[in-house]
Formats: structure tokens, C-alpha cells, sequence
């Protein structure tokens, strides 16, 4: 049996998980192409036009992957922890995608929920397993090895590695250190941040995203904010930011954002007057489906070259 | 004393003066969203804020400028953002060098300690029990009598015979209860709402019903929508609206306190289309669009913001309602560059759409179930 999951969304943060757990039950795991023009523009014709960038991706990725196997996996992720959910949309993806694609008829929708139970992972794993008719061990020992591959997947990002992008390690001792703060499906998708990860190293960052910043110095931040927010991915980034801004590890900080992406006006706008108080470089860069990359290389040659300059600055103001 | 102020939604803002006035604190009455209120909004908030949110921080600009010291709004759980707008126009605003205090009115289920705390910064002055008791009963009687009196305009618009008079009726009425001292007063006016409709004269058809759902903020303030419900109205249309400010008030902070998921049947009504509570209104959008559709209506129209999450997810879902349930679609979404005009095209060929579908369906019955319920 051939089950596909769709190159976007939720896949880029949880990936080695969903890949081990469905291949160790002994299920043919097909994922759909990576981004190109034609996946967004057939996302885009389906979706309706004034959804964000991430969710029309999704939808061409169910399209370029549903006729090549018998389910497609979409995830109703609900939530992950007992603070947060996730994006709205992420909790309607189910009833988005029924509606919007046509002759849609393998959709296969598993609800995470994760909140408050400490087995519902298992259960949840379980339950599926049993959908493929696999047995009580089989399931066991797969749940157990796609735990221990996301465990490594977060390992490599504390490493410095950023492996969806195929980043093993990053030299230590490059000029400027970057914060690059985003959801997982917008700084990991090459196509639809046009790169933008390899650009900076490229030009001599070291760049840190949140999946690199240890999870217990995100939790220090919580209580930073009123009140926490009320979206897991968003939570990270602030949190991130709040790290950054607090330990001043980094030069600066460059928010990627989706266009038409509805919890970001508010993360921005927090970031942006965070760092404006705290006198820390910030630059938000707003994706969509025709951002060009001409403008966008200026503006983060701009960028890199200004924190060049002043930290040559800082240092020859030490020595 | 403090000077305590809060958005502008409808005509929400007349029981909540008599509330706050009542108990000890000077009103700042918020002015109507108008131009400069758009324009300040936008120029302060971050540029894909949500409509509501820029006409909110908009007039919380203008009544601070007023000077009002305190605002007070209401809060709310995800995973819906407007739940986080204070937070983030507090900033906003004190980084403008504005001095005041936010208080923010969280549901009293999950923060019952928060909100009375809250609560009780807003009380400053000696009341008894009964006082209590009695200005809770006058305001909830406003509240109510405004809701009422709105419905009957809706219901009486399409049939005026002289244009215009529902509107100007409507205002009497507005007027009327806004100026009531006590509950008694209140009784006899609910008397005269009645009348004053009554005396309307009105002709005697059928019109085309269209059912409204949506954001509540943009559904509830009509400068906020454009008027709609006028400009339908005025086209000879019944309108009918999901939400009124009283329905809304119980469900929220009622329901809430009890752990009760209010209107139960709206969401059971949606489940079949919509799995998820997905905060905002997007779960109910549906399952009142079910409800509208099973009571014969011809059109369906959902009001959102531009950028509005929960109403994007239902509006991917809409259509296919509509379509199954064979009601006519028409999805607006409102932002500070949307023009009444071009909104009154869009209705009217709506409206002569519906119009013309209910006449092709009368003479071939096709439903014979959907023309019993209409007629
Ligand atoms: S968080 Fe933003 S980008 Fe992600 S799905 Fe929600 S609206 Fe889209």
C-alpha cells in the first residue's frame, strides 16, 4: 500500500517522525515532489486566493502526489503541547482541502491532539497502525524508531546542521551571526524562500533558526509576553526572538513571513518593536508566490553588508 | 475619576455607558468609525492587521486624544488572534507615548481570578446588592431591546412603502431606549418599538431572503460593513443576521463560566462540513449557513475580514454548503480600500440573481420541498 505525504506544512517540522513511523509499519511512503513553479501554480488555482502562501502550497502538493498513491496523509494537527494550537488553518487543512480540491477521494485525516495526555502519541500511533491493519508489535517498534529519528532530526539542528536543507554543519568562525526566525515550512522550502538560508551562509553568516536554539532557553522567554500566544510555531519564533534579543548572540534578525499569513501581523509587530527598544538590527522579508529573487538579493546584501560594517566597528572601537 | 472608554461596535456602546457610568467611572463615548478613525489605524498598525483591528486602534487613538485614561476591551482564548489585540495594541499605542491603563475582560472560564480583578478596577464607587442586581437588569434589558429593534428594521425595511422611513424609525428607537432612565421606562418603550413598526406602511410580497454570517465585528458595526443590511434592505431584501451583541454576550461569558459550549445545535449543524473548532466564528459561519439554508432561504453572503483566518477556512468550505443546499453564494471581504459603491454592484447583481433563480424555480418546482418552506 502506497501512502503519500504532501512536501509542505506540518511536513517540514515533523517529517523523520511521519517518514519512520509509516515505513516501519512496512507501508510504501511516497512524498510529493519538491516545491517547483508548477506544484504553487496549481496550488494556487484550487485555493481560494485569499489564503496564505503555505496552505496553496499544500494544496498543489496533494494534487502533484493524489492520483500516484491510495491515501494521502493530512495531518489535522490540533496541538502539540498544553499552551498553544496550532494556526487555524492548520486545524481546518482537513475541511479546506475536501472542499477546495476537486476529485478528492483518498484523503486520509488523522487528528493530533496531543494536549494533556501524556500516551495520546502512542494511542494515536496505535490507532493508525491498526487503520493498516498492522500488529500490535509492528506498530511498537515503529512508533519507537520514529521517535528515536526525530530525536536525531533535533539533534543535528543543536548541532548547527539545518538537514532539511541538506546543511550538515556550518563554519564557527564566519563574520556575522544571523538570527533567521520563520515557520518551519517557509524557511525550509527552498522554493518558496528562494534559498534564502544558503544566500546568507553564502555571503558569510552563520545563520541560527529556531529549531537551533535549545528548547529550554525558548521556555525561559515564556513569561516575557502577557500572554502567550496562542499558536505553537508562533510561540517558537517570538521566543526565539526574545533569546536573541536577550543574550545578544546574534547581529540581527531577519523575519521571513508568508503574505496573507494571519497570525503574523501580530508576531511581527511584537519583534519589530522589541527590537527597536533593544537597538537590534531587524528586517522583515514577506514572501509570497512571485516574490522576485532580484530584490530580494539586494536587500539582504544590504543587510549583511550594514551588520558587517558594524561589527568591524564594535571591534576596532574594542581594540 | 477614571475616564474609562472602549471600541466601537454597533450601537453596543449604550448599555455599556450606562453600565460603566453606573458604577463609578466618567465615559469617554467612543465616536463612530469614521475616515480619520481608518486613516489613523492604518497609519499605527502593522499593514496585514485586520480590518477591525485598525478601526479599533484607530479609535482608541481618537478617545485617548480625548482624554480618556483607561480602556477596556474584551480578551478572549485562541486560537482566534483577536484574542491577542490588546496585548499588541498596548504596545503599539504606549510606544506612541500614550499614558493609560488596558484592562482587558477575559472569559471568566478559564480566567475567572483575572476577570474579577479586572472587574474590580472598574468599580469605584459604594453600591449595594441590590444595586447591582438592578443595574445588571436595566442594562440586559437595553441590550435586548436594541437587538429587537434592529431585527424588526430588517424585517420591515424590504416592505416600506415610503423610502427611508424604517431607517429613520430605527434611529427613533435607538434614541428612545439610549435615553430611558429605568427598567420601567424600558417596558413601555419595548411597548412603543412595537408600535412605531406597526405604523409603518408596508406592501404586501414576498421579498428574496438572504441569510448574513461572518466576523462578528464587521457583522456587528455597520460602518465596518458598508451598511449592508441598509443597502439590501433598501433593495427590497430580507436580511437576516447570525449574531446579535445579546446572543453573543450569553454564549461567551455565560456558557463559558459553566464550561458550556454555547449553541450547540449551530456547531452539530456544521459538523458534517467543518470538524474543528477553529476559533472566531468560522465553525458557526457554517452551521448557521446550514440553519439558514434549511429554513428556505435564498442567498447566503459572509462578511470577513480581509486576512481573517477562521473565515478563510469557511469560506473554502461555503460554497459547497451553498451549492448542496441550493442557496446562492457571495463572499465580501472588507478592508479599508473596499468601496461602498462597488459592494452595492456586487449586491444588487447578486440580489437580481437570486431574484430571477426563485422565479425559474416557482414555475418548474423542481423543489417542491423549497418552495413550501419559502412561501
Ligand atoms: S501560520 Fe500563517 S503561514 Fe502558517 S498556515 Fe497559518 S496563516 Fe498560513
Amino acid at each position: 500500500m502506497k501512502i503519500g505525504i504532501p512536501r509542505a506544512l506540518a511536513y517540514y517540522a515533523y517529517y523523520p517522525f511521519i517518514k519512520t513511523f509509516f515505513e516501519r509499519l512496512g507501508l510504501d511512503v511516497v512524498v510529493s515532489d519538491e516545491t517547483t513553479k508548477e506544484i504553487m501554480d496549481k496550488g494556487v488555482e484550487d485555493a481560494i486566493t485569499d489564503a496564505c502562501v503555505p496552505v496553496k502550497l499544500f494544496h498543489g502538493h496533494v494534487k502533484n502526489i493524489k492520483d500516484r498513491v491510495d491515501y494521502v496523509f493530512v495531518p489535522r494537527l490540533v496541538s502539540v503541547n498544553n499552551e498553544a494550537t496550532f494556526c487555524p488553518k492548520f486545524l481546518g487543512l482537513p475541511d479546506m482541502l475536501a472542499c477546495s480540491v476537486t476529485d478528492f477521494k483518498n484523503l486520509l485525516e488523522v487528528r493530533i491532539d496531543l494536549k494533556k495526555k501524556r500516551l495520546r502519541l502512542f494511542m494515536l500511533c496505535m490507532s493508525a497502525a491498526r487503520r493498516f491493519r498492522k500488529g500490535f508489535f509492528t506498530a511498537y517498534n515503529a512508533y519507537f524508531k520514529a521517535l528515536y529519528s526525530f530525536k536525531n532530526y533535533t539533534h543535528q539542528f543543536l548541532q548547527g546542521g539545518i538537514p532539511p536543507l541538506g546543511i550538515v554543519a556550518q563554519r564557527k568562525n564566519l563574520p556575522i551571526r544571523l538570527g533567521v526566525v520563520g515557520y518551519p515550512y517557509m524557511l525550509y522550502d527552498p522554493y518558496l524562500s528562494l534559498d534564502l538560508i544558503k544566500k546568507l551562509i553564502n555571503m558569510g553568516a552563520y545563520v541560527v533558526t529556531p529549531e537551533m536554539v535549545p528548547e529550554k532557553d525558548k521556555l525561559k522567554q515564556a513569561r516575557k509576553l502577557k500572554k502567550t500566544l496562542f499558536w505553537t510555531f508562533s510561540n517558537n519564533v517570538v521566543r526565539t526572538a526574545y533569546h536573541f534579543f536577550e543574550k545578544r548572540c546574534v547581529d540581527g534578525i531577519i523575519h521571513i513571513t508568508a503574505f496573507g499569513c494571519g497570525p503574523d501581523f501580530i508576531v511581527d509587530k511584537l519583534m519589530e518593536l522589541e527590537a527597536r527598544s533593544r537597538n537590534m538590527p531587524y528586517l522583515t522579508i514577506t514572501l509570497d508566490e512571485q516574490t522576485g529573487q532580484e530584490g530580494l538579493n539586494t536587500r539582504l546584501e544590504a543587510f549583511v553588508d550594514m551588520l558587517k560594517i558594524k561589527r568591524a566597528k564594535k571591534e576596532a572601537a574594542l581594540a | 475619576m477614571r475616564k474609562v472608554s472602549f471600541p466601537y461596535m454597533g450601537t453596543s456602546y449604550i448599555p455599556f455607558n450606562k453600565l460603566l457610568t453606573a458604577l463609578g467611572n466618567e465615559v469617554v463615548l467612543p465616536p463612530r468609525p469614521n475616515a480619520e478613525t481608518i486613516s489613523l489605524g492604518c497609519k499605527f498598525a502593522p499593514e496585514f492587521a485586520c480590518y477591525p483591528f485598525k478601526i479599533v486602534l484607530g479609535t482608541y487613538v481618537q478617545v485617548l486624544e480625548a482624554g480618556a485614561d483607561t480602556l477596556v476591551s474584551t480578551g478572549g482564548v485562541g486560537p482566534c488572534r483577536a484574542g491577542l489585540y490588546t496585548t499588541l495594541q498596548e504596545k503599539i499605542l504606549k510606544d506612541l507615548g500614550y499614558n493609560f491603563e488596558m484592562i482587558t475582560l477575559e472569559p471568566p472560564g478559564r480566567h475567572l481570578k483575572d476577570l474579577i480583578t479586572s472587574i474590580k478596577k472598574l468599580i469605584n464607587t459604594r453600591l449595594s446588592f441590590k444595586d447591582y442586581i438592578n443595574i445588571g437588569r436595566f442594562v440586559w434589558k437595553q441590550l435586548t431591546l436594541l437587538d429587537k429593534a434592529e431585527r424588526l428594521s430588517h424585517k420591515v425595511r424590504p416592505l416600506e412603502v415610503k423610502k427611508g422611513e424604517t431607517t429613520r424609525t430605527y434611529k427613533k428607537c435607538v434614541d428612545l431606549v439610549s435615553g430611558a432612565q429605568s427598567i420601567k421606562e424600558l417596558t413601555e418603550i419595548e411597548r412603543e418599538i412595537e408600535l412605531l413598526y406597526e405604523c409603518i406602511e408596508k406592501k404586501d410580497f414576498d421579498p428574496v431572503k438572504i441569510g448574513i454570517v461572518g466576523e462578528i465585528y464587521v457583522l456587528l458595526e455597520p460602518s465596518a460593513n458598508l451598511e449592508i443590511e441598509e443597502t439590501l434592505g433598501d433593495l427590497g431584501v430580507y436580511v437576516e443576521r447570525s449574531m446579535f451583541l445579546a446572543g453573543y454576550t450569553v454564549s461567551n461569558a455565560v456558557m463559558d463560566l459553566f464550561h458550556m459550549a454555547g449553541e450547540r445545535d449551530i456547531k452539530k449543524l456544521a459538523s458534517p462540513y467543518f470538524k474543528e473548532m477553529c476559533g472566531g466564528h468560522g465553525r458557526e459561519s457554517v452551521g448557521n449557513a446550514v440553519h439558514f439554508a434549511k429554513r428556505g432561504f435564498d442567498g447566503l453572503i459572509q462578511l470577513s475580514p480581509f486576512t481573517c483566518i477562521p473565515e478563510i477556512v469557511a469560506k473554502s468550505i461555503l460554497p459547497r454548503v451553498c451549492e448542496e443546499r441550493g442557496m446562492g453564494f457571495l463572499a465580501i471581504t472588507l478592508d479599508e480600500q473596499t468601496g461602498k459603491e462597488g459592494v452595492k454592484t456586487r449586491l444588487e447583481a447578486f440580489v437580481d440573481m437570486l431574484a430571477a433563480k426563485r422565479k425559474k424555480l416557482k414555475t418548474t418546482t423542481i423543489k417542491p420541498q423549497l418552495v413550501k418552506e419559502m412561501s
